[in-house]
């Protein structure tokens, strides 16, 4: 019961967001506040209260011990919702759902405090779409109903796309109308196959379900499954979004209000992982085995065009944005090596790259509220003028370039480790990626930050609302960074999960020419990953 | 024919009725509000009855009618459409400067040629519905006859209605001189038959085909729809979208079902064409204009291509399809015109793009309204619209029309645009931007009790959209007791 509240809770606090402000914008703020920090407790208590089930599973070796089929869920709900379909409304609960949720949440409440001064504008419906856009994520992220999931999918894109269209900057409606486009078709083309697969499973058996744990296994043919899979892969690169299907996320993250860009950067680009881990790879696993050269080229392409775009720019939104393009590409390498090292790597990646980049997007908007531009030209020498914010904006920019002590260089690391035991060369390539990564965050900092302030720009430092956002970020990341066990043991068992779904495909055989590697690498696999690769 | 007959067609009985009580009371005393009381305790009636002719056992009433339960599905889909548009027009009818009560007439008239057509099991009922729904239709288009595109809507209307009755007659002709039959068994019999080559069959349905292409406005029988649209009273347009177009579907489903059954034939190749070309050409067309009509002229075009898609789709899914998508397209097109109406005035139609600019700050209400109509329209989740379109792609899937269902896919997308384009308008504040001075009075219907009237049915059909989004069983299951009567294959 405990997950329809987590939808509920910030479903219902829309409208209420939306008619309290319309007596007073401070009401609406303090609803939304409400709506997002209510449920972000819930997860905590819940996180809490299964610590010791998660580290049961953690400790416990061999078959059986934890796994992803149905009765292993921490929690879970299902009641009929469109029986003459074969579509109930399934949700539930594993470590990794739990994991997102604290992300969504919390995030989410990220969002609300930073439009605090910035949104002065139908303050109400501003919160009414920020929650909805809650709702829909944690929706997304608890459904288990492939029919259920692409409701949400597609659900939370209108709030979305309203942040974007009425909040946004410069060229807002272009923006919105792409980043709706895109989401669209490629989302169409994963209902497709969602159904295809609902037919060949129901031809098959008689059951016509959309109960994601019915249709796995589902067998078909291999060209058949590769289409599909393709299906799948075409909703979630987009959204990831993969190499060359990113170039909605400039234009969005750029020309959206801050809170957009946080929830874009931090919650809903990682939709793209979490679909693939929980659905696309243990539904088609020997079509993803077969994709994975290409999966591993297009990862490493956004890898080091993302970097490179990034040093390219002047506008420091758009720099922040081609970030995430590279650092996604790490996420798309992990996910496609498939193996425990890389799959903890790629969770933790998605929680400090929300993080980081959720800061500096943050950092980005607090700045154009005070000096009214993002050019980079038109600043420098800023940390003259506010050494908080110029201490704060380094320190995120070295979590992004993956400095060791932080979240992000654990999770990095933790991939690239992952992908070397599968492709050498897209680990190497992949690490280039972390040179060029240097590059463009000290570029920004040099040009933004350091040198003399020229422009007689005169602003406030951080307010203590956003002294306490960064303190809590910068605290997660540091812990991330030395102590990323608790998150490693909560995603353990899906992680342990995932891999027993796809044992009987060729994605768990070892590459045959690196078979002997690969083999010494499955042993220390559970052993490092267990030392939390702390470094 | 018994007694026990005429209870089953009941329903017709009190439409007939119903028009000819309305027109015998404004002979008398010209009222609006009685016209329109009359009208709606009519269709209520009508609805009553629908229940009376369910609980009958022999529900086919001469060769010419059946009322089974899919024809009770849809008739009560047209007297709730019907009754809409009848609330919505009183407020609209209010500011055209014309006698008002002759349109109630009209209206039920057109109803009851709709329902005759979805009862129809035989060439001549079928012709006579049809005639009946045009012939009502005609004066309905102009009935704003000071307005000139009114004028000329009316007539193009006209002309593609006689053009559409000498195609069907030709056919039918045809059909019988091969077969002897102009019963509904019969030509779907021919129909299924079509493989084996018969020219004169197969030139026959296909002058069917055109005739019912003509009234859907699938591609290339579309060009009469932008221009009627566009010239026809707001209420009318909603009216032509949505019964006159849903009496027609659920028409070809009865009479032309086996064509999905052989997916290599002329015709199913033929008709696959046509719910491509029409779901191309109307997204893309619509993309470039500018009139609102227009947009939704266009994008009807397209709803029909996917109508089409549901319709080649072989077995009761596809059924269901049909009758889902065509509940919620009923209800969505009925919200968007109704919104176009309330913004009219005595003059024109609100169907210039620069009337909706800043609408979410004038009337929130109305704007909210009008967005949910687009993003059902759109198929968005929440809303019947998504639905809608998922069974369409379930029952496009189930029956392998890949390339089909791949254009839908593309096709929608580039819709979104258009949608998007207006939702756009009505809420995104311009730097420039002041109220423009042809929106403002517009804005005047607001106070009237007419424009209230239809804010609220607005409003209820709004939720209705909603409410069956988010959960549409009720309806699927009624929906596959009305099309599990048809002889499916």
């Amino acid at each position: 019961m405990i997950l329809l509240w987590y939808i509920l809770i910030p479903a219902v606090a829309a409208p209420v967001a939306w008619l309290a402000g319309r007596r007073s914008p401070a009401a609406a703020r303090w609803v939304a506040v409400a709506g997002t920090a209510a449920p972000l407790a819930l997860v905590v208590a819940q996180w809490i209260a299964e610590a010791g089930t998660l580290a049961e599973a953690f400790t416990a070796k061999g078959p059986g011990a934890s796994g992803l089929l149905a009765g292993s869920w921490i929690a879970d709900l299902k009641a009929p919702w469109i029986e003459s379909l074969g579509i109930s409304f399934f949700v539930a609960a594993d470590g990794l759902t739990l994991i997102m949720l604290l992300l969504t949440f919390a995030l989410g409440l990220l969002a609300v405090l930073c439009s605090w001064r910035g949104i002065a504008e139908r303050v109400g419906v501003f919160h009414l779409m920020v929650l909805w856009t809650v709702a829909g994520l944690a929706g997304v992220f608890l459904a288990l109903d492939l029919f259920l999931f692409y409701f949400f999918f597609e659900m939370m894109l209108i709030p979305m796309y309203f942040l974007i269209a009425v909040w946004g900057h410069e060229r807002r409606v272009y923006s919105a109308i792409k980043f709706f486009i895109f989401t669209q078709v490629s989302g169409l083309l994963m209902l497709v196959a969602i159904v295809a697969l609902v037919f060949i499973h129901g031809r098959a058996t008689g059951m016509y379900t959309f109960d994601f744990t019915q249709l796995l296994g589902t067998q078909m043919a291999a060209g058949t499954a590769f289409i599909l899979m393709l299906g799948f892969f075409a909703a979630f690169a987009v959204k990831l979004p993969a190499w060359p299907l990113h170039t909605w996320l400039p234009d969005a993250h750029t020309d959206a209000p801050t809170a957009g860009s946080v929830l874009l950067a931090g919650v809903l680009i990682k939709i793209g992982a979490y679909g693939m881990l929980r659905f696309m790879v243990p539904l088609f696993p020997d079509a993803v085995a077969d994709f994975r050269t290409w999966a591993l080229v297009l990862g490493v392409i956004g890898i080091i065009y993302g970097a490179v775009l990034a040093y390219a720019q002047t506008d420091m939104k758009r720099l922040v944005a081609y970030t995430s393009v590279s650092h996604m590409g790490f996420v798309l390498i992990g996910v496609f090596a498939w193996n425990e090292l890389a799959l903890q790597g790629v969770i933790l990646q998605l929680v400090c790259h929300a993080l980081s980049t959720g800061a500096l997007f943050i950092m980005v908007g607090g700045l154009q509220d005070r000096i009214h531009t993002r050019d980079m030209g038109k600043m420098g020498g800023l940390w003259q003028v506010a050494p908080r914010m110029g201490g704060t904006a380094m320190f995120f920019a070295m979590a992004s370039l993956g400095l060791p002590g932080l979240g992000n260089f654990v999770a990095e690391f933790l991939i690239l480790v992952g992908v070397w035991q599968v492709s050498k060369w897209a680990a190497v390539l992949g690490a280039v990626g972390l040179v060029f990564a240097t590059v463009y965050a000290l570029w920004m900092m040099q040009r933004a930050f350091q040198g003399e302030e020229t422009h007689g720009l005169k602003f406030a430092d951080l307010t203590r609302i956003e002294v306490g956002m960064f303190a809590s970020m910068i605290a997660a990341l540091v812990l991330l960074g030395f102590w990323p066990q608790p998150l490693i043991t909560t995603a353990r068992q899906t992680v342990t999960g995932l891999q027993q779904m796809t044992a009987q495909s060729s994605l768990a055989q070892p590459p045959a020419t690196e078979a002997g590697g690969a083999a010494g690498g499955a042993g220390e696999t559970a052993e490092a990953a267990g030392d939390g690769g702390a470094p | 024919m018994t007694a026990g007959d005429l209870l089953t067609i009941s329903p017709l009985i009190a439409l007939t009725l119903a028009a000819v009580v309305v027109m015998l009371a404004a002979a008398f005393r010209r009222s609006h509000a009685l016209a329109l009381g009359i009208t709606l305790g009519g269709l209520a009636a009508t609805f009553g009855t629908l229940f009376v002719a369910a609980g009958r056992t022999e529900r086919d009433v001469t060769p010419l009618v059946s009322m089974d339960a899919y024809t009770l599905f849809f008739i009560g889909l047209l007297t709730a459409a019907a009754a809409v548009v009848a609330l919505l027009s009183w407020g609209y009818l209010g500011r055209l400067r014309m006698r008002p009560e002759e349109y109630y007439v009209l209206l039920l008239t057109a109803t009851l040629g709709g329902a005759t057509l979805v009862a129809s099991t035989h060439f001549a009922s079928f012709f006579l519905g049809l005639e009946i729904l045009s012939v009502s239709l005609y004066a309905l288009i102009v009935y704003a006859a000071y307005r000139e595109d009114a004028v000329e809507a009316a007539v193009k209307y006209l002309v593609l209605a006689g053009a559409t009755s000498a195609f069907l007659i030709f056919g039918m002709a045809l059909a019988y001189a091969q077969a002897g039959t102009m019963t509904a068994a019969g030509v779907a019999k021919l129909v299924a038959g079509l493989g084996s080559g018969d020219v004169v069959v197969t030139i026959g349905i296909v002058m069917l085909l055109v005739g019912v292409g003509f009234k859907l406005a699938v591609v290339p029988f579309h060009m009469w729809t932008p221009d009627v649209y566009e010239g026809a009273p707001a209420p009318v347009t909603a009216y032509i979208a949505t019964v006159s177009k849903g009496a027609v579907f659920a028409l070809l489903l009865r009479f032309m079902l086996p064509v999905s059954t052989d997916q290599g034939s002329t015709v199913f190749l033929a008709l696959t064409a046509v719910a491509i070309a029409s779901m191309v050409a109307g997204n893309l067309l619509a993309l470039r204009q500018d009139n609102v009509k227009r947009i939704l002229a266009y994008s009807s075009i397209a709803h029909l291509g996917y109508l089409l898609v549901a319709f080649l789709a072989t077995g009761e899914r596809a059924g269901v399809a049909v009758g889902f998508y065509l509940i919620a397209y009923f209800a969505t097109t009925l919200v968007a015109f109704g919104v176009v109406g309330v913004l009219s005035t005595a003059d024109r139609d609100a169907d210039q793009l620069i009337d909706y600019r800043g609408l979410g700050a004038r009337r929130p209400v109305l704007a909210a309204v009008f967005t949910v109509a687009l993003l059902s329209l759109a198929g968005m989740p929440l809303t019947m619209g998504f639905i809608g379109k998922f069974v369409i792609v379930t029952a496009g899937t189930g029956a392998a029309l890949w390339a089909m269902v791949i254009v839908l896919v593309v096709t929608s997308t580039i819709g979104l645009y258009y949608y998007t384009r207006l939702i756009v308008t009505m809420y995104v504040r311009r730097s420039e931007e002041t109220v423009p001075a042809g929106a403002a009075p517009a804005t005047r219907a607001a106070g009237t009790a007419g424009g209230m009237l239809a804010v609220s049915v607005l409003g209820a059909l709004t939720v209705f959209l909603l409410l069956f989004g988010v959960y549409p069983q009720p309806l699927l299951r009624l929906v596959e007791h009305a099309v599990s009567v048809l002889p499916w294959p």
